[in-house]
């Protein structure tokens, strides 16, 4: 399983990478792994506003359909529309070009309540659920 | 012959073994309000006298083996070539069911398929699925995906008030909950401008139906006056269609329609008094992961040999649970492939010949009637094989005297449905319809009504 040390994450396998006030988000390898093969991801439209833990994206995989929540609220400024082509690049760069959305983060202190590298690791080995 | 499948000496042997003795002891603890009552029927019929018992009450009915019809408004009387219950009465079609494991059926796939590309190539769309339960259904369903295309953000429905007023009623009943607001079909003078003028930012999706209810074709300016200004707010542009009329005009698709349903009943289906029937439902391949039920696609296998499967199942319930972009992951199959059939016998040509013997007879028929002394149509806009007539005399009472007298299945009553129609009938010719039932249905207006106004005056005097 591979993990990237520069991003938070949470118990339902989303990560989130913060730059100044903006954050870049996925899922985690350990989900694409789960998944199996994507076959299409939905996507927000730019400037949708969610709030934590809601609904953002939706990934189907040749095996199962999966929700996407996303770990602090936030506005979104851009999707990653080179996944409507290619939406096997979750499956083999899932921390890099298989990035869902860049969001404004509205409540940075959010952050916290999230898990650094080591917690998620650890959290994966026990299940990860 | 008793077809109860346990013996008298089986159930003495089951009570025994359960230590009670007798049925009814049984059921003790049930209070006796609550336990099955007690039957009162008849004596028990031989196979002989009950099949003759029902003879007689499907006599009563006034079936079209015996009667003329030109009743409409929604189910057709088209005719069904008998290769259709031939092919769909073989019992792989007849008695399978969903065609979950590809590896044992691809016989019912692959004519799924065909059916799906048929209704694609008949209303110029890219996908069509495997069929909804009826017409109305399918309407339901495609404002529901309007509004998950819109991601539940545009609420608002506009409805042409010509569209068929029960599928609107189901339009209603299916979407309540769902915070919809429907406007613009409880006032019968909306016309297309008119329909324009209520679409608004919150719209997701503007409804039409061509021919509509009352037999009007609406015209293709009209038509894609109307998808221009749905889709310059984003919403999608539906329509209904009868699917007999695309053998002969050009498909909704080619004036910006993003739906195209209907009910499939005139293909290939008889009128089996109302049911069951199938709603087709086509749309943009932009929609595919958005639409409603069930879909079949081509494919290879491993060894590269074509193969049909069920595809985007993901949208479906069995697997999307509540998120799924419909309760139905069902289909009509049997009614879907007798449409089926019945298209790839007719052909192109055959539909159109259909087509075309309908609107020609139809035609005929209306200006026959129009002629006739207190008669006249009702609209002036071209129609297909449907039109509306104002009528002399109470719609009801002619309607009876059809029946009573010349044993023909009159027109609908359009004042049922809405009081400016008051006095109106809504008659339908098809290719069943001879041109000698046509004049047959012409004498028999002209003097029913000449009785009543005799009969009148009698009463006058």
């Amino acid at each position: 399983m591979k993990t990237d040390p520069t991003c938070r994450y949470t118990q339902s396998h989303d990560w989130i990478r913060v730059k100044g006030d903006e954050g870049t988000i996925g899922i985690t390898d350990y989900a694409q792994n789960e998944l199996s093969d994507i076959v299409y991801v939905e996507l927000p439209e730019s400037e949708d506003s969610f709030e934590k833990g809601e609904v953002y994206a939706t990934v189907e995989s040749v095996k199962a359909a999966a929700d996407c929540y996303l770990p602090v609220d936030g506005q979104v400024l851009a999707a990653n529309e080179t996944l409507e082509d290619s939406p096997e690049l979750v499956n083999s760069d899932p921390y890099g070009e298989g990035w869902f959305v860049r969001i404004k983060i509205t409540d940075p202190a959010m952050l916290d309540e999230l898990m650094d590298v080591e917690a998620y690791k650890a959290f994966c080995e026990e299940g990860g659920h | 012959m008793s077809y109860v499948p346990n013996t008298a000496a089986d159930r003495e042997a089951m009570l025994a073994a359960i230590g009670v003795d007798s049925i009814e002891d049984l059921f003790q603890d049930v209070p006796k309000l609550h336990r099955h009552p007690e039957f009162s029927l008849p004596a028990p019929l031989s196979e002989m006298e009950m099949l003759a018992e029902l003879r007689d009450l499907c006599e009563k009915n006034a079936g079209l083996d015996h009667s003329l019809c030109f009743l409409g408004a929604g189910a057709y009387n088209h005719f069904v070539p008998s290769v259709v219950d031939h092919v769909i009465s073989r019992s792989e079609f007849y008695t399978a069911y969903t065609p979950y494991q590809p590896e044992i059926s691809q016989g019912t796939l692959q004519t799924i398929f065909e059916y799906q590309s048929m209704i694609c190539a008949l209303t110029g769309m890219d996908v069509a699925n495997a069929s909804h339960y009826d017409g109305a259904t399918a309407l339901a369903e495609a404002i529901v995906m309007a509004l998950n295309v819109s991601r539940q953000k545009k609420k608002k429905v506009v409805l042409s008030p010509n569209i068929h007023p029960e599928y609107r009623q189901v339009v209603r009943t299916y979407t309540q909950g769902m915070g919809l607001t429907i406007d613009g079909d409880e006032n019968p003078a909306n016309d297309a401008p008119a329909l324009q003028g209520l679409i608004d930012k919150d719209t997701c999706c503007v409804v039409v139906q061509t021919p509509d209810f009352f037999g009007r074709l609406m015209t293709p300016a009209e038509m894609s006056a109307l998808a221009d200004a749905a889709h310059a707010v984003k919403a999608l542009f539906v329509v209904v269609a009868d699917p007999i009329s695309l053998g002969l005009f050009k498909p909704p698709g080619e004036f910006g329609a993003d739906v195209v349903l209907g009910e499939g009943q005139p293909l290939g289906n008889t009128l089996n008094f109302g049911g069951p029937y199938l709603g087709y439902f086509a749309c943009r391949q932009a929609y595919v992961r958005k639409m409603s039920g069930r879909l079949v696609g081509e494919t290879v296998d491993s060894r590269g040999q074509r193969g049909y499967v069920m595809t985007f199942v993901a949208r479906e319930q069995h697997i999307r649970r509540d998120r799924a972009t419909s309760n139905i992951c069902t289909n009509q199959a049997l009614n879907a492939l007798a449409a089926g059939v019945y298209l790839a016998t007719m052909g192109r040509r055959g539909l159109r010949q259909v087509a075309e013997m309908s609107y020609h007879k139809a035609h005929y028929a209306a200006q026959r009637i129009a002629k006739l002394p207190g008669f006249e149509l009702a609209d002036d806009a071209p129609f297909f094989k449907e039109f509306a007539v104002r009528c002399p005399i109470p719609v009801q009472t002619l309607d009876n005297k059809l029946m009573e007298n010349w044993n023909i299945i009159g027109g609908l009553d359009l004042g049922r449905y809405d009081p400016n129609r008051e006095g109106q009938m809504l008659l339908c010719v098809t290719e069943m319809n001879t041109k000698k039932e046509i004049d047959y249905l012409v004498k028999a207006l002209e003097e029913i009504v000449k009785e009543w106004k005799k009969q009148e005056e009698g009463s006058n005097d």
